[in-house]
């Protein structure tokens, strides 16, 4: 069991990490070890223990479908690195090839 | 036209949910506010913010799901799908994975044409939050995006059919069917001009060759703005996978899967880049959300909060009052109030068939031409009930009864003081001339009386006329009355 570089290289493509050559290796090696880790534990006889869904005992948390006040839109937008006073503004997004 | 393929189609639906917030914070969902002033730092993604589900959403999802004859799960979650694009702040959307809330329904479509009914399987039904909005300068190529995040966190839900549709026009059908569906159970609006209803389809052909059937590989179809729309790009879909099987040879599994977008000036499909590797979406249980469990109770109330459903509505129409399936089809597409009309006018009116043509005909037409709906109808269906009772009872002949109704509609008047001063049958000219030439005869001292310039004597006349019959139009009596003795001299 381990993850190979080109794994590691296609994971930090989805995650949109920018690794190099050095960083890939040490990711490859240090996700290894985690991995086995994941090994020593599925040795675990579990047959008899339900799935986990959530580590909290809470389920069923809901709220009323009640209005509350909006950020108003300078606030928002003032986090964003460039707007133009109404809208995010992000390089093209192109649909069509 | 026989083709030598059966066209196989299985379709995504994407139904924004009628709730006042979103489905994981307080920011309203209404439509066409300015862009990016209903959100908060939850439903864009700030660190630190939990989300908290909207009971009303997940009520919503289940009563859909029910209607849809899915099976319930008692035990449901939510997972996030990883992506990366502007409109998606979080950089995942949170929806369902392995746990979605139903599975393994059906929705029942007949085919208005020819009666027979098809069962559409539906694979799941799960409850997700929407994204936001891009938008590109079309002209300016490499202008920038805009991103508008009011829809972020708008809820969803996604409805997924097995590949059971067999042709684009059974595709509508089946569109038509489901939105009449959410309609009745106010759901959504499925106003698909506002995005409440967006549908991707997955096509392919399977093509009868001498070496045996064989699967051209499956293309999505995005961007259809209307059901029209799914229609015309199934069917150019269908044409082109054909001329490419035949030119290629590509069966299913030899290419990756492609992602077309219908575009509606040109009405073809065009190749869509895809979001790379878009099928690894990395999915896993959100932490930041708790499982919903969902007792045997609290679905009976939601069970019976589903009301009488289109199809059922359809057949129990048609037996009770004796209307044909195309009559039940147009009625019910109507909506539920106006299926409530109809039913009223049918009881006080004791005719089914005759309610159910004045619906279509008479009542369509004055809601068209008025631009109202049933509700803002200004005839009550008793009002009108006892206009038709009359029809049967043969005190009126339809063209009179029309004549009625459109008074109606007019003056407030009741049925009954309409047809007193109407009378029930229309005179043509020649009978309300012979009968203005006898009261002349018979009267030459009114004559005299009104040439003299006491117009108003002619008043008597219009009242003999109508002891003589009673549907003599008091108008006609006294214009003509008044022409034939100015004609006199
Ligand atoms: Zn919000």
């Amino acid at each position: 069991m381990g993850i190979s570089v080109e794994e590691v290289r296609k994971v930090a493509m989805l995650a949109r990490l920018l690794l190099d050559d050095e960083e890939l290796q040490a990711m490859s090696e240090q996700l290894t070890k985690i991995l086995d880790y994941m090994e020593l534990l599925r040795r675990v006889e579990t047959s008899n223990v339900e799935p986990l869904a959530h580590p909290l005992e809470l389920v069923s948390v809901f709220r009323p479908d009640q209005l509350a006040a909006s950020l108003p839109r300078e606030q928002a937008l003032a986090c964003a690195p460039r707007h133009d006073g109404q809208c995010y503004l992000v390089p093209a997004v192109l649909g069509e090839l | 036209m026989n083709q030598p393929y059966e066209i196989v189609i299985g379709l995504e639906v994407h139904v924004q949910l009628l709730t006042e917030s979103k489905l994981f914070c307080g920011c309203s969902t209404k439509f066409g506010a300015p862009p990016n002033t209903q959100t908060c730092p939850v439903c864009i993604g700030m660190p630190g913010v939990l989300p908290v589900m909207n009971r009303k959403a997940f009520e919503l999802a289940l009563k859909t799901a029910l209607a849809l004859n899915c099976e319930i799960a008692r035990f449901t979650k939510w997972d996030r799908k990883n992506y990366y694009y502007p409109d998606l702040p979080k950089g995942y959307q949170i929806s369902q994975y392995d746990l979605p809330l139903s599975r393994n329904g059906y929705l029942e479509i007949r085919d208005p044409s020819t009666g027979s009914c098809r069962r559409v399987r539906i694979i799941r039904v799960h409850l997700e939050e929407d994204a936001g909005k891009s938008m590109h300068d079309e002209v300016a190529g490499k202008a920038d995006s805009r991103i508008d995040l009011n829809r972020a966190g708008t809820p969803l839900l996604e409805i997924v059919t097995r590949p059971d549709i067999r042709s684009p026009a059974e595709a509508k059908l089946f569109l038509t069917e489901l939105k009449l569906l959410l309609n009745y159970l106010e759901v959504s609006d499925c106003n698909m001009q506002e995005g409440s209803l967006r549908v991707d389809a997955n096509i392919n052909l399977h093509v009868t060759t001498p070496e045996g059937v064989v699967p051209t590989p499956i293309v999505e179809v995005k961007n259809m703005n209307s059901f029209r729309a799914v229609e015309r790009a199934l069917s150019y879909e269908a044409a082109r996978q054909y001329a490419e099987f035949l030119e290629t040879g590509k069966r299913l599994g030899e290419v990756p899967k492609q992602t077309r977008g219908w575009d509606e000036d040109a009405q073809i499909t065009r190749e869509q880049r895809t979001k790379e590797e878009s099928s690894d979406y990395r999915y896993f249980p959100d932490p930041d959300l708790v499982p919903v469990i969902t007792s045997e109770a609290e679905l009976q109330a939601i069970r019976t909060s589903v009301g009488e459903l289109p199809a059922a509505l359809r057949s129990r129409l048609e037996s009770t009052w004796g209307i044909t399936a195309y009559d039940s089809e147009v009625l019910v597409h109507q909506g539920r109030a106006f299926v409530d009309y109809f039913e009223q006018l049918a009881r006080v009116c004791g005719d089914g068939k005759l309610a159910a043509n004045w619906m279509q005909q008479d009542i369509a037409r004055v809601l068209n031409d008025q631009e109202i709906t049933i509700e803002q109808f200004r005839l009550s269906a008793d009002q009108l009930g006892e206009l038709l009772r009359m029809i049967p009872e043969r005190r009126l002949d339809t063209r009179r009864a029309r004549e009625v109704f459109n008074k109606m509609l007019e003056t407030r008047q009741t049925t009954a003081e309409l047809v007193a001063q109407m009378g029930s049958v229309e005179l043509d000219d020649r009978q309300i001339e012979d009968i203005c030439r006898r009261l002349l005869a018979e009267n030459p001292k009114t004559v005299s009386d009104i040439k003299s310039g006491k117009i108003k004597a002619v008043g008597g006349l219009v009242g003999q006329a109508k002891k003589i019959n009673p549907n003599v139009d008091p108008a006609r009596v006294r214009e003509l009355c008044l022409r034939l003795i100015e004609e006199m001299d």
